[in-house]
């Protein structure tokens, strides 16, 4: 077959031209959608995360493993996941005093003295990857969304970068990557965790003191901790339908 | 609690040290405000034929559209990544309230102000397509779009259009700013934000600002064409002022009452603000100087036998605190409702940029910018009417 270079150049065109805008269909189309991962099926699994208060002794390893695991800037006040320290007065349990320097980073240097009369303990805090979730409804493009196994996620290519998500997060989960200009938050260690491992900060953890659950699973222990233990969300009134689960939630965190 | 860190007090989760949304975010309502309170004004005359305020009527659509143009640079300038912000229009998340701004503001721009401003200058648009040379007859006749009957039915039907238009752009303008109170008052996470009457509160003191910015102006250009200004029109503008004020005023109180009698979990923690960081900017510039201190002075010019102008000059100090008090308004909402942790138990401090992309120069261009547009305006398509030129040598009432 003998191709002119006019019909040769028309081919290519027309063959450049529908790849392009077949792509930039695809785009859109694949816009608010999970990153897929082999053998992996999304609506087998309900991703959650318990937290038991009474293990965490707040060394702050979840918090530098997941800056290292998912590229987390370096500097204060970005993160996916934090530690706090509450000291409860019991005469002013409404005012408790809460500190997380560098995030828990660096752990907690010694303040409250054994025997003051005030009880302490600490709260680690991620996403909550609620299922009503406020940072969903508000995204105008939907570039944040959650991923048919209960997972809140950002596309990072499609992220306008408005931070209409950070305002309507009721947690403080969120923050804007001052290198991107795009939003970002935990994902539970997504990449893990489609490939069959836990969480970074999970697996990190020396106390066990936050699992990652999958309440799909049948023979999660989550379905044991639930059932027998002390169980609370953060903000409850905000009905966000919250699946990160502590036990042994005190009254006075917010 | 011993935070090391500057200008904050007590404990903000960590991610909320950075404000989100600067002073750019605070144009934004300011100047869709004027639009809609512009548009709203200009409607009085056309749709309720309030005679009175005829001679404004043109100068409104002009600086609605004016500020019109300008109302979405603010949002884009603050994006993180504006070139992708034309996916608002192609994938529009439909819960989200902010969605809908492109289509809103669409809606508005074409459907009803370029539409009114057309119809209604379209009789002009024509004689100056023939009357002119050179390049400005070329826009002329692109700004005719091909419509070039001026004959008397086809200038009545234009103006049963215009009408109608008019008709359906009181709702647009309505919604139109309605909703912006909504992006705010839809955040049930921030409790400074969350009330189903910020859209009301939003559209009355959109109506607020657009009244004294239409009025404050008409009187600015009188004494620039060295035209007398017409006393009816002021009077009766300045009439609206107070009562748009007014109910303004209610709905603010409705809601700070309520506020503290319910004193919920966040009242606390707002009160506190309220009371030291912005205190200056919500109680003195806000309700003080911005709100009461007009509301008095137009009632002032209501119960008092004054002379035209010492009535003027009320007109002027009032609109001009009007609308120091509405920015006050829009800055204490959008950055007062960052101030303070979402865990109620601290509060941070905005820090202003000069040079920069959301900085105070940028913000100062961009209100400077919809008064360039409207000189441009106001040469291309003249608002002038026979309102304006007899009025140099018709005594006003006193």
């Amino acid at each position: 077959m003998t191709v002119d270079r006019r019909e040769f150049l028309s081919r290519t065109g027309k063959l450049l031209l529908l790849t392009g805008a077949a792509a930039g269909a695809l785009e859109h189309v694949l816009a608010g959608q999970a990153e897929a991962a082999p053998g992996y099926a999304e609506t087998d699994h309900w991703w959650g995360m318990i937290i038991d208060i009474d293990k965490c002794i707040g060394c702050g390893n979840c918090v530098r493993a997941c800056k290292e695991e998912n590229d987390v800037p370096h500097e204060p006040y970005y993160f996916r996941t934090w530690v706090e320290r509450y000291h409860v007065d019991p005469s002013d349990i409404e005012h408790p005093a809460v500190d997380s320097p560098n995030g828990g980073f660096d752990g907690f240097p010694e303040r409250y003295k054994p025997g003051d009369g005030a009880k302490s303990f600490f709260v680690p805090k991620l996403c909550n990857h609620c299922v009503e979730s406020p940072c969903v409804q508000v995204c105008p493009v939907g570039a944040t969304f959650r991923s048919r196994d209960g997972v809140v996620l950002v596309d990072k290519d499609y992220c306008l970068g408005c931070r209409y998500c950070v305002q309507a997060c009721p947690y403080g989960c969120r923050y804007i990557d001052p290198r991107r200009h795009v939003v970002d938050k935990c994902d539970l260690c997504y990449h893990r965790i489609t490939k069959g491992l836990t969480t970074a900060c999970a697996e990190a953890c020396p106390t066990g003191a936050r699992q990652l659950v999958d309440l799909k699973d049948p023979k999660d222990p989550v379905h044991e901790f639930l059932r027998t233990r002390s169980i609370q969300v953060l903000k409850p009134q905000m009905a966000t339908h919250a699946k990160v689960f502590y036990a042994g939630l005190d009254g006075s965190v917010r | 609690m011993g935070n090391m860190i500057p200008g904050v007090d007590g404990y903000m989760y960590p991610n909320e040290m950075e404000l989100q949304w600067g002073l750019l975010i605070v144009l934004y309502p300011f100047i869709t405000g004027l639009v809609a309170g512009a548009f709203i004004l200009a409607s009085l005359e056309r749709v309720f034929k309030v005679e009175q305020v005829k001679p404004t009527y043109r100068l409104a659509l002009l600086t609605a559209l004016a500020f019109l143009l300008v109302a979405p640079l603010p949002l884009q300038l603050h994006l993180g990544h504006p070139e992708r912000s034309f996916e608002m229009y192609l994938t529009p998340h439909l819960t989200s309230a902010m969605a809908m701004f492109g289509f809103v503001y669409l809606w508005y721009l074409m459907a009803v102000l370029l539409l009114e401003i057309w119809l209604e200058w379209r009789r002009e648009i024509v004689l100056l397509a023939d009357s002119t040379t050179g390049w400005r007859r070329r826009v002329y006749r692109v700004l005719t779009l091909g419509s070039r009957n001026i004959s008397e039915r086809a200038l009545a039907l234009d103006d049963r259009v215009g009408w109608l238009v008019t008709l359906i752009g009181i709702p647009s303008a309505f919604l139109l700013h309605g909703y912006v109170g909504f992006i705010f008052g839809s955040v049930k996470a921030n409790p400074w934000w969350s009330t189903p009457l910020m859209p009301i509160v939003f559209l009355f003191s959109a109506i607020v600002s657009g009244i004294a910015l239409v009025l404050l102006m008409y009187m600015a250009v009188c004494a620039l064409k060295g035209v007398a200004t017409d006393m009816r029109c002021a009077d009766t503008m300045g009439r609206y002022l107070l009562y748009a004020f007014v109910i303004d005023f209610s709905l603010e109180m409705l809601d700070l009452l309520h506020r503290v009698y319910e004193a919920d979990e966040s009242f606390k923690s707002l009160d506190f603000m309220v009371h030291t960081r912005l205190y200056a900017s919500h109680i003195l510039v806000q309700i003080v100087a911005g709100t009461m201190l007009p509301i008095g002075l137009l009632a002032l010019a209501q119960v008092l036998s004054l002379t035209e102008r010492a009535r003027r000059g009320l007109y002027a100090a009032a609109t001009v605190l009007t609308l120091v008090g509405i920015f006050a308004m829009r800055w204490n909402i959008v950055i007062g409702g960052q101030l303070f942790s979402k865990s109620f138990l601290g509060y941070t401090t905005y820090k202003m940029e000069f040079a920069t992309r959301e900085g105070l120069f940028t913000a100062a261009l961009l209100l400077a910018l919809p008064f360039a547009i409207l000189w441009g305006l106001v040469r291309l398509l003249p608002p002038w009417t026979s309102e304006w030129e007899t009025k140099a040598d018709r005594p006003s009432p006193a």
